[in-house]
Protein backbone atom coordinates (compact mmCIF):
# COMPACT_ATOMS: atom_id res chain seq x y z
CA UNK A 1 0.00 0.00 0.00
CA UNK A 2 2.72 2.39 1.00
CA UNK A 3 4.81 1.25 -1.88
CA UNK A 4 1.96 1.92 -4.31
CA UNK A 5 1.38 5.39 -3.03
CA UNK A 6 5.09 6.08 -3.24
CA UNK A 7 5.09 5.06 -6.91
CA UNK A 8 1.97 7.14 -7.48
CA UNK A 9 3.68 10.10 -5.91
CA UNK A 10 6.75 9.65 -8.09
CA UNK A 11 4.58 9.34 -11.18
CA UNK A 12 2.67 12.45 -10.19
CA UNK A 13 5.87 14.42 -9.79
CA UNK A 14 7.35 13.15 -13.04
CA UNK A 15 4.18 13.39 -15.08
CA UNK A 16 4.73 16.90 -16.43
CA UNK A 17 8.03 15.68 -17.85
CA UNK A 18 7.16 12.25 -19.18
CA UNK A 19 4.09 11.14 -21.09
CA UNK A 20 5.28 7.57 -20.99
CA UNK A 21 4.78 7.39 -17.26
CA UNK A 22 1.47 9.18 -16.86
CA UNK A 23 -0.97 9.21 -19.75
CA UNK A 24 0.55 6.33 -21.67
CA UNK A 25 0.70 3.67 -19.00
CA UNK A 26 -0.15 0.15 -20.07
CA UNK A 27 -3.42 -1.05 -18.58
CA UNK A 28 -3.45 -4.80 -17.95
CA UNK A 29 -7.21 -5.20 -18.37
CA UNK A 30 -7.30 -3.29 -21.64
CA UNK A 31 -4.29 -5.17 -22.94
CA UNK A 32 -5.70 -8.57 -22.04
CA UNK A 33 -8.97 -7.78 -23.77
CA UNK A 34 -7.36 -6.50 -26.97
CA UNK A 35 -5.11 -9.55 -27.21
CA UNK A 36 -8.22 -11.74 -27.01
CA UNK A 37 -10.12 -9.48 -29.41
CA UNK A 38 -7.26 -9.70 -31.91
CA UNK A 39 -7.42 -13.49 -31.80
CA UNK A 40 -11.20 -13.33 -32.31
CA UNK A 41 -10.85 -11.10 -35.37
CA UNK A 42 -8.07 -13.31 -36.74
CA UNK A 43 -10.44 -16.27 -36.67
CA UNK A 44 -12.97 -14.37 -38.79
CA UNK A 45 -10.81 -14.66 -41.92
CA UNK A 46 -9.38 -18.17 -42.37
CA UNK A 47 -12.25 -19.82 -40.46
CA UNK A 48 -15.35 -17.60 -40.55
CA UNK A 49 -15.09 -16.00 -43.95
CA UNK A 50 -13.52 -19.06 -45.62
CA UNK A 51 -16.47 -21.20 -44.52
CA UNK A 52 -19.06 -18.50 -45.23
CA UNK A 53 -17.73 -17.96 -48.75
CA UNK A 54 -16.60 -21.55 -49.37
CA UNK A 55 -20.04 -22.96 -48.68
CA UNK A 56 -21.57 -20.54 -51.18
CA UNK A 57 -19.12 -21.30 -53.98
CA UNK A 58 -19.71 -24.29 -56.20
CA UNK A 59 -18.44 -27.71 -55.02
CA UNK A 60 -15.68 -27.67 -57.62
CA UNK A 61 -14.32 -24.33 -56.36
CA UNK A 62 -14.70 -24.73 -52.61
CA UNK A 63 -11.00 -25.28 -51.89
CA UNK A 64 -9.96 -22.46 -54.20
CA UNK A 65 -12.15 -20.13 -52.15
CA UNK A 66 -10.44 -21.39 -48.99
CA UNK A 67 -7.02 -21.01 -50.62
CA UNK A 68 -7.68 -17.40 -51.64
CA UNK A 69 -8.94 -16.56 -48.14
CA UNK A 70 -5.99 -18.20 -46.36
CA UNK A 71 -3.43 -16.62 -48.65
CA UNK A 72 -5.07 -13.20 -48.26
CA UNK A 73 -4.66 -13.45 -44.50
CA UNK A 74 -1.05 -14.68 -44.79
CA UNK A 75 -0.11 -11.89 -47.22
CA UNK A 76 -1.78 -9.28 -45.02
CA UNK A 77 0.12 -10.62 -41.99
CA UNK A 78 3.44 -10.03 -43.72
CA UNK A 79 2.63 -6.82 -45.61
CA UNK A 80 1.15 -5.18 -42.53
CA UNK A 81 4.21 -5.60 -40.34
CA UNK A 82 6.64 -4.67 -43.13
CA UNK A 83 5.05 -1.63 -44.77
CA UNK A 84 1.25 -1.62 -44.30
CA UNK A 85 1.19 -0.44 -40.70
CA UNK A 86 3.50 2.47 -41.31
CA UNK A 87 1.48 3.56 -44.38
CA UNK A 88 -1.66 3.55 -42.24
CA UNK A 89 -0.42 4.59 -38.80
CA UNK A 90 3.07 5.98 -39.38
CA UNK A 91 3.84 9.71 -39.12
CA UNK A 92 1.12 11.59 -41.00
CA UNK A 93 1.97 13.08 -44.39
CA UNK A 94 -0.59 15.75 -45.30
CA UNK A 95 -3.55 13.79 -43.91
CA UNK A 96 -3.32 11.39 -46.86
CA UNK A 97 -0.86 8.66 -45.93
CA UNK A 98 1.52 7.59 -43.20
CA UNK A 99 5.26 7.96 -43.71
CA UNK A 100 7.88 5.23 -43.63
CA UNK A 101 8.88 5.94 -40.01
CA UNK A 102 7.63 2.56 -38.79
CA UNK A 103 8.82 0.48 -41.76
CA UNK A 104 9.35 -3.08 -40.48
CA UNK A 105 7.87 -1.76 -37.22
CA UNK A 106 11.08 0.13 -36.55
CA UNK A 107 10.83 2.30 -33.48
CA UNK A 108 8.19 0.05 -31.94
CA UNK A 109 9.26 -2.22 -29.12
CA UNK A 110 7.71 -4.01 -26.14
CA UNK A 111 7.78 -0.76 -24.18
CA UNK A 112 5.90 1.29 -26.83
CA UNK A 113 2.40 2.30 -25.80
CA UNK A 114 -0.66 3.20 -27.86
CA UNK A 115 -3.40 4.60 -25.60
CA UNK A 116 -3.39 2.11 -22.75
CA UNK A 117 -2.15 -0.97 -24.62
CA UNK A 118 1.24 -1.97 -26.03
CA UNK A 119 1.71 -0.64 -29.56
CA UNK A 120 2.61 -4.15 -30.72
CA UNK A 121 -0.85 -5.37 -29.68
CA UNK A 122 -2.40 -2.43 -31.52
CA UNK A 123 -0.38 -3.33 -34.63
CA UNK A 124 -1.64 -6.91 -34.53
CA UNK A 125 -5.23 -5.88 -33.86
CA UNK A 126 -5.12 -3.61 -36.91
CA UNK A 127 -3.40 -6.34 -38.95
CA UNK A 128 -6.38 -8.65 -38.56
CA UNK A 129 -8.60 -5.89 -40.00
CA UNK A 130 -6.39 -5.55 -43.06
CA UNK A 131 -6.56 -9.33 -43.52
CA UNK A 132 -10.31 -9.63 -43.44
CA UNK A 133 -10.90 -6.55 -45.59
CA UNK A 134 -8.95 -7.79 -48.58
CA UNK A 135 -10.39 -11.29 -48.12
CA UNK A 136 -13.93 -9.85 -48.25
CA UNK A 137 -13.24 -8.61 -51.78
CA UNK A 138 -12.73 -12.12 -53.16
CA UNK A 139 -16.40 -12.99 -52.74
CA UNK A 140 -17.11 -11.07 -55.91
CA UNK A 141 -14.85 -13.12 -58.16
CA UNK A 142 -14.73 -16.69 -56.89
CA UNK A 143 -15.01 -19.48 -59.46
CA UNK A 144 -12.94 -17.73 -62.17
CA UNK A 145 -9.88 -15.67 -61.17
CA UNK A 146 -6.30 -16.94 -61.57
CA UNK A 147 -4.61 -17.67 -58.27
CA UNK A 148 -1.54 -15.64 -59.30
CA UNK A 149 -3.77 -12.68 -60.16
CA UNK A 150 -5.43 -12.88 -56.76
CA UNK A 151 -2.06 -12.88 -54.98
CA UNK A 152 -0.74 -9.88 -56.93
CA UNK A 153 -4.03 -8.01 -56.49
CA UNK A 154 -3.98 -8.66 -52.74
CA UNK A 155 -0.47 -7.22 -52.36
CA UNK A 156 -1.29 -4.14 -54.47
CA UNK A 157 -4.68 -3.51 -52.90
CA UNK A 158 -3.48 -3.72 -49.30
CA UNK A 159 -0.68 -1.31 -50.13
CA UNK A 160 -2.45 1.25 -52.27
CA UNK A 161 -6.09 1.08 -51.14
CA UNK A 162 -6.47 -0.38 -47.66
CA UNK A 163 -3.52 1.32 -45.98
CA UNK A 164 -4.35 4.86 -47.17
CA UNK A 165 -8.05 4.56 -46.32
CA UNK A 166 -7.20 3.22 -42.86
CA UNK A 167 -4.91 6.23 -42.47
CA UNK A 168 -7.65 8.67 -43.49
CA UNK A 169 -10.06 7.39 -40.88
CA UNK A 170 -7.98 6.05 -37.99
CA UNK A 171 -4.37 7.07 -38.62
CA UNK A 172 -4.75 10.82 -38.18
CA UNK A 173 -5.84 11.49 -41.76
CA UNK A 174 -8.34 13.91 -43.24
CA UNK A 175 -11.50 11.84 -42.84
CA UNK A 176 -11.05 11.52 -39.10
CA UNK A 177 -10.25 15.24 -38.90
CA UNK A 178 -13.45 16.00 -40.80
CA UNK A 179 -15.35 14.33 -37.97
CA UNK A 180 -16.55 11.25 -39.84
CA UNK A 181 -17.67 8.58 -37.39
CA UNK A 182 -16.44 5.09 -38.21
CA UNK A 183 -16.11 3.08 -35.03
CA UNK A 184 -14.88 -0.27 -36.32
CA UNK A 185 -14.60 0.00 -40.07
CA UNK A 186 -17.78 0.74 -42.01
CA UNK A 187 -15.82 2.85 -44.48
CA UNK A 188 -12.39 1.32 -44.09
CA UNK A 189 -13.51 -2.29 -44.19
CA UNK A 190 -16.95 -2.81 -45.63
CA UNK A 191 -17.62 -0.01 -48.11
CA UNK A 192 -14.01 -0.20 -49.24
CA UNK A 193 -14.12 -3.99 -49.80
CA UNK A 194 -17.64 -3.98 -51.23
CA UNK A 195 -16.92 -1.34 -53.86
CA UNK A 196 -13.59 -2.95 -54.75
CA UNK A 197 -15.46 -6.24 -55.18
CA UNK A 198 -17.98 -4.65 -57.52
CA UNK A 199 -15.22 -3.14 -59.69
CA UNK A 200 -13.26 -6.38 -59.71
CA UNK A 201 -16.29 -8.46 -60.69
CA UNK A 202 -17.14 -6.07 -63.53
CA UNK A 203 -13.56 -6.20 -64.82
CA UNK A 204 -13.04 -9.95 -64.48
CA UNK A 205 -16.41 -10.64 -66.09
CA UNK A 206 -19.22 -13.08 -65.44
CA UNK A 207 -18.76 -16.77 -64.79
CA UNK A 208 -19.30 -19.06 -67.77
CA UNK A 209 -22.97 -20.00 -67.81
CA UNK A 210 -24.02 -17.21 -65.41
CA UNK A 211 -27.77 -16.70 -65.58
CA UNK A 212 -28.20 -19.78 -67.78
CA UNK A 213 -27.06 -22.73 -65.75
CA UNK A 214 -27.77 -23.57 -62.14
CA UNK A 215 -24.91 -22.66 -59.79
CA UNK A 216 -25.69 -24.38 -56.55
CA UNK A 217 -23.82 -23.47 -53.38
CA UNK A 218 -21.60 -26.37 -52.31
CA UNK A 219 -22.86 -26.42 -48.73
CA UNK A 220 -25.24 -24.07 -46.99
CA UNK A 221 -24.23 -25.88 -43.78
CA UNK A 222 -20.64 -24.65 -44.11
CA UNK A 223 -21.92 -21.16 -44.89
CA UNK A 224 -24.08 -21.14 -41.77
CA UNK A 225 -21.16 -22.30 -39.58
CA UNK A 226 -19.04 -19.58 -41.19
CA UNK A 227 -21.66 -16.94 -40.38
CA UNK A 228 -21.75 -18.14 -36.77
CA UNK A 229 -17.95 -17.85 -36.51
CA UNK A 230 -18.05 -14.39 -38.09
CA UNK A 231 -20.66 -13.36 -35.53
CA UNK A 232 -18.48 -14.70 -32.69
CA UNK A 233 -15.38 -12.99 -34.04
CA UNK A 234 -17.24 -9.75 -34.62
CA UNK A 235 -17.47 -9.21 -30.86
CA UNK A 236 -13.69 -8.76 -30.97
CA UNK A 237 -13.98 -6.62 -34.07
CA UNK A 238 -16.50 -4.14 -32.65
CA UNK A 239 -16.08 -4.30 -28.89
CA UNK A 240 -12.31 -4.50 -29.42
CA UNK A 241 -12.32 -1.32 -31.49
CA UNK A 242 -12.81 0.66 -28.30
CA UNK A 243 -9.20 -0.41 -27.57
CA UNK A 244 -10.14 -0.66 -23.91
CA UNK A 245 -12.08 -2.95 -21.61
CA UNK A 246 -14.65 -0.39 -20.55
CA UNK A 247 -18.31 0.54 -20.69
CA UNK A 248 -18.27 1.67 -24.31
CA UNK A 249 -16.78 -1.71 -25.25
CA UNK A 250 -19.65 -3.34 -23.38
CA UNK A 251 -22.16 -1.17 -25.21
CA UNK A 252 -20.55 -2.01 -28.55
CA UNK A 253 -20.77 -5.70 -27.64
CA UNK A 254 -24.49 -5.34 -26.89
CA UNK A 255 -25.49 -3.45 -30.03
CA UNK A 256 -23.38 -5.77 -32.21
CA UNK A 257 -25.29 -8.82 -31.08
CA UNK A 258 -28.67 -7.12 -31.32
CA UNK A 259 -28.05 -5.84 -34.82
CA UNK A 260 -26.89 -9.27 -36.03
CA UNK A 261 -30.03 -10.87 -34.65
CA UNK A 262 -32.47 -8.32 -36.07
CA UNK A 263 -30.60 -8.40 -39.40
CA UNK A 264 -31.10 -12.16 -39.61
CA UNK A 265 -34.78 -11.96 -38.66
CA UNK A 266 -35.50 -9.09 -41.06
CA UNK A 267 -33.78 -10.84 -43.99
CA UNK A 268 -35.61 -14.07 -43.19
CA UNK A 269 -39.03 -12.45 -43.02
CA UNK A 270 -38.42 -10.36 -46.16
CA UNK A 271 -37.43 -13.47 -48.06
CA UNK A 272 -40.27 -15.52 -46.61
CA UNK A 273 -42.71 -12.84 -47.70
CA UNK A 274 -41.29 -12.32 -51.21
CA UNK A 275 -39.98 -15.77 -52.17
CA UNK A 276 -42.26 -17.91 -49.99
CA UNK A 277 -39.44 -19.72 -48.19
CA UNK A 278 -37.25 -18.68 -45.23
CA UNK A 279 -33.87 -20.02 -46.41
CA UNK A 280 -30.91 -20.78 -44.15
CA UNK A 281 -28.69 -18.91 -46.60
CA UNK A 282 -30.98 -15.91 -46.05
CA UNK A 283 -30.74 -16.14 -42.26
CA UNK A 284 -26.93 -16.48 -42.40
CA UNK A 285 -26.68 -13.57 -44.85
CA UNK A 286 -28.90 -11.46 -42.61
CA UNK A 287 -26.57 -12.06 -39.66
CA UNK A 288 -23.66 -10.71 -41.68
CA UNK A 289 -25.71 -7.80 -43.05
CA UNK A 290 -26.67 -6.77 -39.51
CA UNK A 291 -23.05 -7.06 -38.33
CA UNK A 292 -21.77 -5.00 -41.26
CA UNK A 293 -24.26 -2.21 -40.65
CA UNK A 294 -23.56 -1.89 -36.91
CA UNK A 295 -19.77 -1.84 -37.44
CA UNK A 296 -19.34 1.93 -37.95
CA UNK A 297 -21.96 2.65 -35.28
CA UNK A 298 -20.98 0.14 -32.58
CA UNK A 299 -19.39 2.55 -30.10
CA UNK A 300 -21.73 5.44 -30.83
CA UNK A 301 -25.32 4.18 -30.75
CA UNK A 302 -27.65 2.83 -28.12
CA UNK A 303 -29.78 -0.28 -27.99
CA UNK A 304 -32.87 1.16 -29.68
CA UNK A 305 -30.87 2.33 -32.66
CA UNK A 306 -29.24 -1.08 -33.02
CA UNK A 307 -32.63 -2.77 -33.36
CA UNK A 308 -33.41 -0.42 -36.21
CA UNK A 309 -29.98 -0.57 -37.86
CA UNK A 310 -30.02 -4.38 -37.94
CA UNK A 311 -33.56 -4.52 -39.26
CA UNK A 312 -32.75 -2.02 -42.00
CA UNK A 313 -29.65 -3.99 -42.95
CA UNK A 314 -31.59 -7.26 -43.29
CA UNK A 315 -34.18 -5.71 -45.56
CA UNK A 316 -31.75 -3.61 -47.60
CA UNK A 317 -29.34 -6.53 -47.91
CA UNK A 318 -32.04 -8.88 -49.12
CA UNK A 319 -33.28 -6.48 -51.77
CA UNK A 320 -29.80 -5.59 -52.97
CA UNK A 321 -28.74 -9.20 -53.60
CA UNK A 322 -32.07 -10.71 -54.59
CA UNK A 323 -33.52 -7.88 -56.66
CA UNK A 324 -31.00 -5.13 -57.46
CA UNK A 325 -28.23 -7.48 -58.60
CA UNK A 326 -30.60 -9.44 -60.84
CA UNK A 327 -31.99 -6.22 -62.29
CA UNK A 328 -28.58 -4.73 -63.08
CA UNK A 329 -27.05 -8.07 -64.04
CA UNK A 330 -23.46 -8.02 -62.74
CA UNK A 331 -21.95 -11.25 -61.45
CA UNK A 332 -20.79 -10.50 -57.89
CA UNK A 333 -20.67 -14.24 -57.11
CA UNK A 334 -21.04 -14.15 -53.33
CA UNK A 335 -22.35 -10.58 -52.97
CA UNK A 336 -19.35 -8.77 -51.55
CA UNK A 337 -20.94 -5.55 -52.81
CA UNK A 338 -24.57 -6.37 -52.04
CA UNK A 339 -23.89 -7.32 -48.41
CA UNK A 340 -20.73 -5.44 -47.43
CA UNK A 341 -20.92 -2.43 -49.73
CA UNK A 342 -24.60 -1.62 -49.50
CA UNK A 343 -25.12 -2.54 -45.84
CA UNK A 344 -21.86 -0.71 -45.04
CA UNK A 345 -23.27 2.46 -46.64
CA UNK A 346 -26.50 2.03 -44.68
CA UNK A 347 -24.49 1.63 -41.48
CA UNK A 348 -22.34 4.70 -42.16
CA UNK A 349 -25.38 6.90 -42.77
CA UNK A 350 -27.30 5.37 -39.86
CA UNK A 351 -24.35 6.27 -37.62
CA UNK A 352 -24.85 9.89 -38.62
CA UNK A 353 -28.51 9.63 -37.71
CA UNK A 354 -28.37 7.67 -34.44
CA UNK A 355 -25.03 8.59 -32.83
CA UNK A 356 -25.85 9.30 -29.20
CA UNK A 357 -23.49 11.48 -27.13
CA UNK A 358 -24.55 9.53 -24.03
CA UNK A 359 -22.57 6.55 -25.40
CA UNK A 360 -19.44 8.32 -26.60
CA UNK A 361 -19.14 11.95 -25.65
CA UNK A 362 -18.96 14.36 -28.57
CA UNK A 363 -20.39 11.92 -31.13
CA UNK A 364 -23.90 13.19 -31.91
CA UNK A 365 -26.08 12.41 -34.87
CA UNK A 366 -29.18 13.88 -36.44
CA UNK A 367 -31.51 12.66 -33.69
CA UNK A 368 -29.35 14.38 -31.06
CA UNK A 369 -29.32 17.80 -32.66
CA UNK A 370 -26.44 17.42 -35.09
CA UNK A 371 -27.88 17.07 -38.62
CA UNK A 372 -24.50 18.01 -40.07
CA UNK A 373 -23.18 14.58 -39.04
CA UNK A 374 -25.32 12.91 -41.72
CA UNK A 375 -23.71 15.11 -44.34
CA UNK A 376 -20.23 14.31 -43.04
CA UNK A 377 -21.06 10.60 -43.16
CA UNK A 378 -22.30 10.92 -46.76
CA UNK A 379 -19.12 12.75 -47.75
CA UNK A 380 -17.04 10.00 -46.14
CA UNK A 381 -19.01 7.29 -47.95
CA UNK A 382 -18.66 9.00 -51.32
CA UNK A 383 -14.95 9.66 -50.81
CA UNK A 384 -14.27 6.07 -49.74
CA UNK A 385 -16.33 4.59 -52.56
CA UNK A 386 -14.84 6.87 -55.21
CA UNK A 387 -11.26 6.29 -54.10
CA UNK A 388 -11.77 2.54 -53.73
CA UNK A 389 -13.41 2.28 -57.17
CA UNK A 390 -10.81 4.38 -58.97
CA UNK A 391 -7.76 2.87 -57.30
CA UNK A 392 -9.09 -0.68 -57.62
CA UNK A 393 -9.73 -0.06 -61.32
CA UNK A 394 -6.09 0.92 -61.85
CA UNK A 395 -4.75 -1.93 -59.73
CA UNK A 396 -6.82 -4.53 -61.58
CA UNK A 397 -5.32 -3.25 -64.85
CA UNK A 398 -1.85 -3.47 -63.36
CA UNK A 399 -2.56 -6.97 -62.08
CA UNK A 400 -3.74 -8.01 -65.53
CA UNK A 401 -0.44 -6.83 -67.03
CA UNK A 402 1.71 -8.42 -64.31
CA UNK A 403 0.03 -11.83 -64.41
CA UNK A 404 -0.84 -12.03 -68.12
CA UNK A 405 -4.61 -11.88 -67.79
CA UNK A 406 -6.98 -12.26 -64.84
CA UNK A 407 -9.02 -15.29 -65.70
CA UNK A 408 -8.35 -18.99 -65.75
CA UNK A 409 -8.86 -20.72 -69.10
CA UNK A 410 -12.33 -21.87 -70.12
CA UNK A 411 -11.28 -25.51 -69.63
CA UNK A 412 -9.96 -24.79 -66.13
CA UNK A 413 -13.11 -22.89 -65.19
CA UNK A 414 -15.40 -25.68 -66.38
CA UNK A 415 -13.29 -28.41 -64.76
CA UNK A 416 -13.31 -26.45 -61.50
CA UNK A 417 -10.46 -24.59 -59.84
CA UNK A 418 -9.95 -27.10 -57.00
CA UNK A 419 -8.81 -29.68 -59.48
CA UNK A 420 -7.29 -27.49 -62.21
CA UNK A 421 -5.38 -25.05 -59.97
CA UNK A 422 -4.77 -26.98 -56.75
CA UNK A 423 -4.96 -30.63 -57.79
CA UNK A 424 -7.27 -31.44 -54.88
CA UNK A 425 -10.89 -32.08 -54.11
CA UNK A 426 -12.91 -30.70 -51.21
CA UNK A 427 -14.86 -33.86 -50.54
CA UNK A 428 -14.59 -37.50 -51.38
CA UNK A 429 -18.14 -38.48 -52.16
CA UNK A 430 -18.52 -42.24 -52.62
CA UNK A 431 -20.59 -43.22 -55.66
CA UNK B 1 -38.53 -64.90 -67.93
CA UNK B 2 -39.36 -61.27 -67.42
CA UNK B 3 -37.74 -58.27 -65.85
CA UNK B 4 -39.83 -55.86 -63.80
CA UNK B 5 -38.32 -52.43 -63.50
CA UNK B 6 -39.98 -50.04 -61.08
CA UNK B 7 -39.07 -46.40 -60.50
CA UNK B 8 -40.42 -45.34 -57.10
CA UNK B 9 -40.15 -42.66 -54.43
CA UNK B 10 -36.99 -43.29 -52.38
CA UNK B 11 -38.75 -43.33 -49.02
CA UNK B 12 -41.03 -46.13 -50.25
CA UNK B 13 -38.16 -48.56 -50.85
CA UNK B 14 -38.43 -50.36 -47.51
CA UNK B 15 -42.20 -50.82 -47.87
CA UNK B 16 -41.80 -52.22 -51.37
CA UNK B 17 -38.95 -54.52 -50.37
CA UNK B 18 -40.89 -55.94 -47.43
CA UNK B 19 -44.02 -56.45 -49.49
CA UNK B 20 -42.02 -58.29 -52.15
CA UNK B 21 -40.27 -60.44 -49.55
CA UNK B 22 -43.67 -61.44 -48.22
CA UNK B 23 -44.73 -62.81 -51.61
CA UNK B 24 -41.48 -64.74 -51.93
CA UNK B 25 -39.29 -62.52 -54.07
CA UNK B 26 -35.76 -63.42 -52.98
CA UNK B 27 -33.58 -60.77 -54.59
CA UNK B 28 -33.52 -57.49 -56.38
CA UNK B 29 -31.13 -54.85 -57.65
CA UNK B 30 -31.68 -51.21 -56.86
CA UNK B 31 -30.05 -47.99 -57.99
CA UNK B 32 -30.37 -44.34 -57.10
CA UNK B 33 -31.58 -42.53 -60.18
CA UNK B 34 -32.91 -39.10 -61.09
CA UNK B 35 -35.73 -38.21 -63.42
CA UNK B 36 -38.97 -36.40 -63.89
CA UNK B 37 -42.41 -37.08 -65.27
CA UNK B 38 -45.68 -35.37 -64.47
CA UNK B 39 -44.39 -34.38 -61.03
CA UNK B 40 -41.91 -32.03 -62.78
CA UNK B 41 -39.08 -30.55 -60.79
CA UNK B 42 -39.00 -27.90 -58.11
CA UNK B 43 -37.54 -24.45 -57.71
CA UNK B 44 -34.66 -23.45 -55.42
CA UNK B 45 -33.80 -19.81 -54.79
CA UNK B 46 -30.37 -18.77 -53.49
CA UNK B 47 -30.16 -15.05 -52.75
CA UNK B 48 -32.58 -14.32 -55.55
CA UNK B 49 -30.96 -16.64 -58.12
CA UNK B 50 -33.70 -19.05 -59.13
CA UNK B 51 -32.73 -22.54 -60.25
CA UNK B 52 -35.23 -25.13 -61.48
CA UNK B 53 -34.26 -28.59 -60.37
CA UNK B 54 -35.76 -30.80 -63.11
CA UNK B 55 -34.47 -34.16 -62.02
CA UNK B 56 -35.82 -35.52 -58.79
CA UNK B 57 -34.11 -38.40 -56.94
CA UNK B 58 -35.86 -41.75 -57.35
CA UNK B 59 -35.05 -45.39 -56.68
CA UNK B 60 -35.08 -47.89 -59.52
CA UNK B 61 -35.75 -51.53 -58.59
CA UNK B 62 -34.96 -54.32 -61.02
CA UNK B 63 -36.26 -57.85 -60.49
CA UNK B 64 -35.92 -60.76 -62.90
CA UNK B 65 -38.59 -63.41 -62.39
CA UNK B 66 -40.69 -66.09 -64.02
CA UNK B 67 -43.41 -64.83 -66.34
CA UNK B 68 -46.10 -66.36 -64.12
CA UNK B 69 -45.09 -64.12 -61.19
CA UNK B 70 -45.29 -60.83 -63.08
CA UNK B 71 -48.90 -59.88 -62.36
CA UNK B 72 -48.60 -60.52 -58.64
CA UNK B 73 -45.31 -58.61 -58.37
CA UNK B 74 -46.59 -55.62 -60.32
CA UNK B 75 -49.68 -55.50 -58.12
CA UNK B 76 -47.57 -55.74 -54.94
CA UNK B 77 -45.23 -52.94 -56.04
CA UNK B 78 -48.15 -50.73 -57.02
CA UNK B 79 -49.87 -51.20 -53.70
CA UNK B 80 -46.77 -50.74 -51.59
CA UNK B 81 -45.25 -47.81 -53.51
CA UNK B 82 -48.41 -45.77 -53.86
CA UNK B 83 -49.00 -42.52 -51.99
CA UNK B 84 -51.68 -41.24 -54.38
CA UNK B 85 -49.72 -38.10 -55.25
CA UNK B 86 -47.90 -37.13 -58.44
CA UNK B 87 -44.45 -38.68 -58.61
CA UNK B 88 -45.27 -42.17 -57.32
CA UNK B 89 -43.34 -43.61 -60.25
CA UNK B 90 -43.76 -46.17 -63.03
CA UNK B 91 -43.37 -49.90 -63.58
CA UNK B 92 -42.03 -51.43 -66.78
CA UNK B 93 -42.00 -55.10 -67.79
CA UNK B 94 -39.45 -56.49 -70.25
CA UNK B 95 -38.79 -59.91 -71.72
CA UNK B 96 -35.51 -61.49 -70.60
CA UNK B 97 -33.62 -63.79 -72.94
CA UNK B 98 -31.35 -65.59 -70.54
CA UNK B 99 -30.11 -65.56 -66.94
CA UNK B 100 -26.88 -67.18 -65.73
CA UNK B 101 -25.68 -67.63 -62.16
CA UNK B 102 -22.02 -66.65 -62.07
CA UNK B 103 -20.95 -69.08 -59.34
CA UNK B 104 -22.47 -72.29 -60.73
CA UNK B 105 -23.19 -71.57 -64.36
CA UNK B 106 -26.87 -72.53 -63.89
CA UNK B 107 -29.13 -70.94 -66.49
CA UNK B 108 -32.78 -70.00 -66.96
CA UNK B 109 -35.19 -70.16 -64.05
CA UNK B 110 -32.66 -72.05 -61.90
CA UNK B 111 -30.46 -68.99 -62.02
CA UNK B 112 -33.03 -66.50 -60.76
Amino acid sequence: MKRTSLIAAVVFILSPFSNALAADAINAGDTAWIIVATALVMMMTPAGLALFYGGMSRYKNLLNTFAMTFVAYCLASVIWVVWGYTLAFGPDLGGVIGGMGNFLLSGIGPESVEGSIPTLVFVLFQMTFAGITVALVLGSIVDRIKFSSWIVFTVLWLTFVYSPVAHWVWGGGWMGDLGALDFAGGNVVHINAGVAGLVLSLMVGKRIGYGKEAMFPSSITLTAVGAALLWFGWFGFNAGSQLAADGVAGSAFLVTNTSAATGALAWMFAEWWINRKPTVLGIASGVVAGLVAITPAAGFVGLGASLFIGMGAGIIGFFSVAKMKQAIGYDDSLDAFGVHGICGIWGAIATGIFANPAITEGASGLLYGNPKQVLIQIVSVIATAAFSAGATFLLVHLTRILTGGLRVTTEEEIEGLDSSLHGERAFEIPA
Amino acid sequence: MKKVEAVIKPFKLDDVKEALNEIGIQGMTISEVKGYGRQKGHKEIYRGAEYVVDFIPKIKIEIVLEASQVDQVVKTIRESAMTGKLGDGKIFVFPVEQAIRVRTGETGKDAI
